[in-house]
């Protein structure tokens, strides 16, 4: 990580503060990260799927860990990455798939007038934070090569445990309570007593539920894979060893074909060869 | 090309997440353009402690970065349980302030 | 004959003013606070003891009232005893307001003018204190009733004994209130109480009048008492001030007195008992107005405009008076309206100047001994008669009581003004100066006389007619009200005797007092004295006329009440008579002039009560509801229209911030 961080800044040319303007190299990098975060972030706002929209945001966010390292601040785009798109937007995605993965977010507006004012609000906020931006005057650009002297980390530990410690130490305490804040808000009070293992053992059984783990896929079967049923002692696939989402989908595979394809293979034929002997015929499967 | 172009492309993300936040309605989203509002101001900080030739701005960015993790923490935490009461992770439905 | 023209000139005086009172304090001089303080502190007793002394009550209410006669009598004979020039005496009784520099002691003014009327008031209301034992035996109430006539005399006591302005207005709104209170004595009826409210408002519409007055008088005179206002130097005044002061008490005593604009509540005040009709409304309390006038006649003589204000008023309400008293049927409004007439002549006499007031306080004490006289003659013949007034069903009365027939007749012949009865000298008196020019005016001598005469003879008819349809004629009676027979009696003795007493007086106090100018002489610290002309028509002559018309108005209704038959259903009669029926309009006038108005502006004040105030006030809670219907719009509850709202702004903002910048 030192390595790296020592390495960077040299091999970036200090251009910046003699000239005003960035390299060439830098240039084309922006050139091409620009477009595809401004694409992304278009993908944010108009995604269907609520996780094309997660993905769409990594994406933003693994291009400024890109221009944070280029434009010299290595730990910061280190830490949008490992930080930032490692552990906030996991969150978001766990989140999104406890919520409901499956569920489409209409784009139809409800409120009456939201999409104009919302339209409008954008597009003016563009035009004016670019007119403002464009035209301010800015001092010279100076450039972080001599803040880096020492490595970008260690300027940056310099700079918040010197200038910014207290800061710091109450950035962390937010953490703290944020976490505390966290499991209060998702804590649930139990309204029942809580039924203990033997009761539910019991409840199962006077419920008459299959008590016992259900049956690995492929078991007695001549394959093992997740998608093959397991076979009864009477040679009949049983339906509940495939997990449910393969079923649901219809990704569920036949024992018996796969049987025998085995059967085939090992009577040294191919394996999808239509069938000589007279169990199945013409069945598809899949 | 000169810094500005950072900057301009840090306020066109910033537009872009502030318009998510107005028109969509899933709850996770809405955060979602949240945090890429967070993201363009980073961008800016850290353009602009280039600029000046300060770690300033990127000190701040990165503070910036550990109240945005704060931040969701919570966030998320307050969809989830509002998911588990109301079964609707839209912001539209939650609308008991209205008069 | 000489005594008609001689007061000018057997009396050696030059031209004097009022006399400066002078302060008296031991003797008996020390006792005269009794005079106010036995009736009153006998109305405290007969009202606070309540229904425990109703058997003892009403003895207790004469004897107050008699030994505030006495110690008026004693009082007399000692003023009396005085010089003439020494005859206005002062009891001070204690500092009463101190406030910045308005300054009023309360004392006593014993003087020949209050004198006589404390006599009067003592005498005629002991007098009809015994009357009212036997008229109110049958009413549950006759010891209240006695507790407000012994309020009645304290008040009108306090009245014609102060000595300033303000304490003359305590006796008076004292009279007040007790005539209220006795008018609606059986207020249980409703239009008795309305009565009794009407002449509380008439009287209230005077006192403002008087409240002006003395309002005027301390910015003008810096004080009340009569000794700064009266003796003070009037010349100083503006005239307008003065006539303004003239004018404000003559409202009051319009008020007090009934008469015109403030006439409409006398007859309606009838609905009391008969003695307090005979008291207050015939001899003393209406005769208040006329005594204002008089003490302040040095206030008048230096404001003539004011003065003639008086006589029109005074000669108004003498027609008005006679006119209306000769359609009534009521035998008690009848006697109401002559009042009312009567009154007439005194304030026509005072507004005439030096040369009238004493004549109108002389005619003052005879007519309160005549008129109350009939009245309680009226209230024998109600008695007798099952309290029927309806004239029209009496007829032939005299037969059948005797006392009353006689004690009634001589207080008519005293009315009528045929000599010697009291009322020749009077009223005589007045027609005669009436007929005197004052300042040169000729034509009002003219005017006024022809009125006074004229007058007289309508007097002459309408009491003539009350007199024969009541007593003379044939029967006219209808049943009794449980419709057994009536059997008109004689009263009894406790009612007879106060009414002969008064009859005596009727018939010879006026020669008693007039002989000799003894009255005018006995006035004159008061009153003063000024020269005069004669009247344009030769009194003898005058004299003559009176009796002519006097007694032509009797025939008339002789001939037509007591000869011919009277219908017992008032018949059509003249638009004159259908309007003297319902006193010339005088509460139709009232109604639209006064009533309708205040009630309109009653009724659009509650209006603009509920619509202006009460509206606004509404109103601005309404607004204030819709303004907050209008902001809950905006509170949708969905998120995303507040962080529209918010971006929008924050957009607008920096707009803002550029455009302003640049």
């Amino acid at each position: 990580m030192s390595a790296l961080a020592a390495a960077l800044p040299a091999a970036l040319p200090a251009t910046l503060a003699s000239t005003g303007q960035t390299s060439g190299g830098e240039e084309a990098l922006f050139w091409i990260l620009a477009p595809i975060m401004v694409i992304a972030a278009l993908g944010l706002l108009f995604a269907r799927k609520s996780v094309h929209a997660a993905l769409c945001l990594v994406v933003v966010m693994i291009s400024l860990a890109f221009i944070y390292v280029a434009q010299g601040a290595v730990f910061l785009g280190v830490v949008q990455v490992v930080v930032y798109t490692g552990a906030i937007m996991m969150l978001f995605l766990f989140v999104l798939m406890l919520v409901g993965v499956d569920s489409a977010d209409s784009l139809v507006e409800t409120i009456r007038g939201q999409r104009w004012i919302g339209w409008l609000a954008g597009l003016g906020l563009v035009a004016v934070l670019v007119g403002v931006i464009g035209t301010a005057v800015y001092p010279n650009p100076v450039g972080v090569e001599e803040a880096n002297e020492a490595s970008n980390p260690v300027g940056i530990a310099h700079a918040i445990f010197a200038d910014h410690v207290f800061a710091m130490e109450v950035v962390g305490s937010l953490l703290v309570t944020a976490a505390l804040g966290a499991l209060v808000l998702t804590h649930r009070r139990r309204l029942t007593t809580k039924r203990d293992q033997k009761e539910l053992a019991d409840l199962r059984v006077a419920g008459g539920h299959h008590l016992a783990p259900l049956p690995a896929p492929g078991v007695y079967a001549r394959h093992n894979a997740m998608d093959v049923p397991a076979l009864d002692p009477f040679g009949n696939p049983i339906e509940s060893s495939v997990p449910r989402v393969l079923r649901v989908r219809g990704q569920e595979a036949d024992a018996s074909e796969y049987a025998a394809r085995i059967d085939r293979v090992l009577a040294g034929r191919s394996a999808t060869e239509p069938p000589v002997g007279p169990d199945v015929e013409g069945e598809d499967d899949k | 090309m000169s810094l500005t172009h950072y900057l301009v492309l840090s306020g066109i993300l910033f537009s872009i997440g502030a318009a998510t936040v107005l028109l969509r309605r899933n709850a996770i989203i809405v955060f979602m353009g949240v945090e890429l509002m967070l993201n363009a101001s980073n961008l800016l900080l850290v353009t602009f402690s280039r600029l000046h030739g300060t770690l300033d701005g990127q000190v701040m960015a990165f503070f910036v970065m550990v109240v945005a993790a704060a931040e969701v923490v919570v966030g998320l935490a307050i969809i989830v349980s509002i998911f588990r009461t109301r079964r609707s992770a839209s912001v539209d439905d939650i609308n008991l302030l209205k008069s | 004959m000489h005594t008609l023209t001689s007061w000018a000139t057997s009396v050696p005086f030059a031209e004097i003013g009022p006399v400066v009172a002078e302060p008296v304090k031991h003797g008996i001089y020390a006792v005269a606070p009794l005079l106010v303080g036995l009736p009153l502190a006998s109305a405290a007793i007969l009202l606070l003891a309540g229904r425990r002394s109703d058997r003892w009550g009403h003895w207790l209410g004469v004897l107050a009232s008699a030994g505030a006669f006495v110690i008026g009598l004693i009082t007399f004979l000692h003023l009396l005893g005085r010089d003439s020039s020494s005859r206005v005496l002062d009891v001070r009784l204690g500092s009463w307001i101190d406030a910045g520099s308005f300054h009023v002691d309360a004392g006593m003014r014993l003087d020949p003018l209050s004198m006589t009327f404390v006599l009067l008031v003592t005498f005629v209301g002991t007098l009809i204190h015994v009357y009212s034992v036997a008229y109110m035996e049958h009413d549950r109430d006759r010891r209240r009733f006695f507790a407000y006539l012994n309020l009645f005399v304290a008040a009108m006591l306090i009245l014609v004994l102060a000595d300033s302005y303000l304490l003359l207005f305590v006796g008076w709104e004292g009279v007040g209130l007790a005539s209220y209170l006795l008018i609606g004595f059986w207020n249980q009826r409703t239009p008795y109480a309305v009565a009794a409210k009407k002449a509380f408002v008439a009287n209230r519409v005077g006192d403002i009048g008087l409240i002006v007055a003395l309002g005027l008088m301390f910015s003008t005179f810096g004080g009340v008492d009569f000794d700064t206002v009266l003796n003070g130097d009037l010349s100083g005044a503006s005239q307008a001030t003065l006539t303004g002061i003239g004018l404000m008490l003559l409202l009051a005593a319009c008020g007090k007195s009934a008469q015109f604009p403030l006439q409409s509540w006398l007859g309606d005040a009838m609905a009391g008992p008969t003695p307090v009709s005979a008291l207050i409304h015939a001899a003393t309390m209406v005769t208040a107005g006329v005594y204002l006038i008089v003490r302040s006649s040095a206030l008048f003589d230096a404001a003539p405009t004011a003065q003639l204000v008086v006589v029109i008023v005074g000669a108004i309400t003498l027609l008005f008076g006679a006119i209306v008293g000769c359609a009534k049927d009521d035998l008690k409004k009848a006697l109401a309206a002559s009042t009312m007439s009567q009154i007439g002549y005194m304030i026509l006499a005072a507004g005439l100047g030096p040369v009238g007031y004493a004549f109108a306080i002389f005619h003052l004490v005879t007519h309160g001994f005549f008129k109350a006289g009939m009245f309680l003659g009226a209230g024998s013949v109600m008695h007798g008669m099952d309290d029927q007034v309806d004239m029209r069903r009496f007829g032939g009365l005299a037969r059948y009581m005797k006392i009353t027939y006689v004690t009634f007749g001589l207080g008519w012949l005293a009315i009528l003004g045929i000599p010697p009865f009291s009322g020749y000298w009077s009223k005589d008196k007045i027609i005669e100066a009436a007929f005197i020019p004052t300042d040169g005016h000729t034509w009002r001598a003219w005017v006024f006389g022809m009125v006074a005469l004229l007058g007289a003879g309508i007097t002459a008819f309408y009491m003539s007619r009350l007199f024969f349809m009541t007593f003379e004629g044939e029967r006219r009676w209808s049943t009794k009200a449980d419709g057994s027979e009536q059997h008109p009696h004689e009263s009894p003795a406790l009612m007879t005797w106060p009414m002969i007493i008064l009859a005596v007086g009727s018939a010879g106090l006026g020669m008693v007092l007039g002989i000799g100018n003894r009255f005018v002489d006995w006035l004159s610290p008061v009153t003063g004295h000024a020269e005069h002309g004669e009247p344009v028509i030769q009194p003898v002559l005058l004299v003559i006329l009176t009796l002519v018309l006097v007694i032509a108005g009797a025939v008339l209704a002789w001939r037509r009440y007591a000869i011919s038959t009277v219908p017992v259903v008032p018949p059509l009669g003249t638009a004159l008579t259908r309007a003297a029926r319902v006193d010339l309009y005088q509460d139709v006038v009232n109604d639209a002039l006064l009533v309708e108005p205040g009630q309109h502006l009653t009724r659009s004040l509650v209006y603009t009560d509920k619509a202006v105030v009460d509206g606004a006030a509404v109103g601005v809670g309404q607004t204030a509801v819709g303004l907050g219907g209008l902001l809950r719009k905006t509170q949708t509850g969905y998120v995303r229209s507040y962080a529209a709202t918010m971006l929008v702004s924050l957009v607008v903002l920096v707009v803002v911030v550029l455009v302003i910048q640049s």
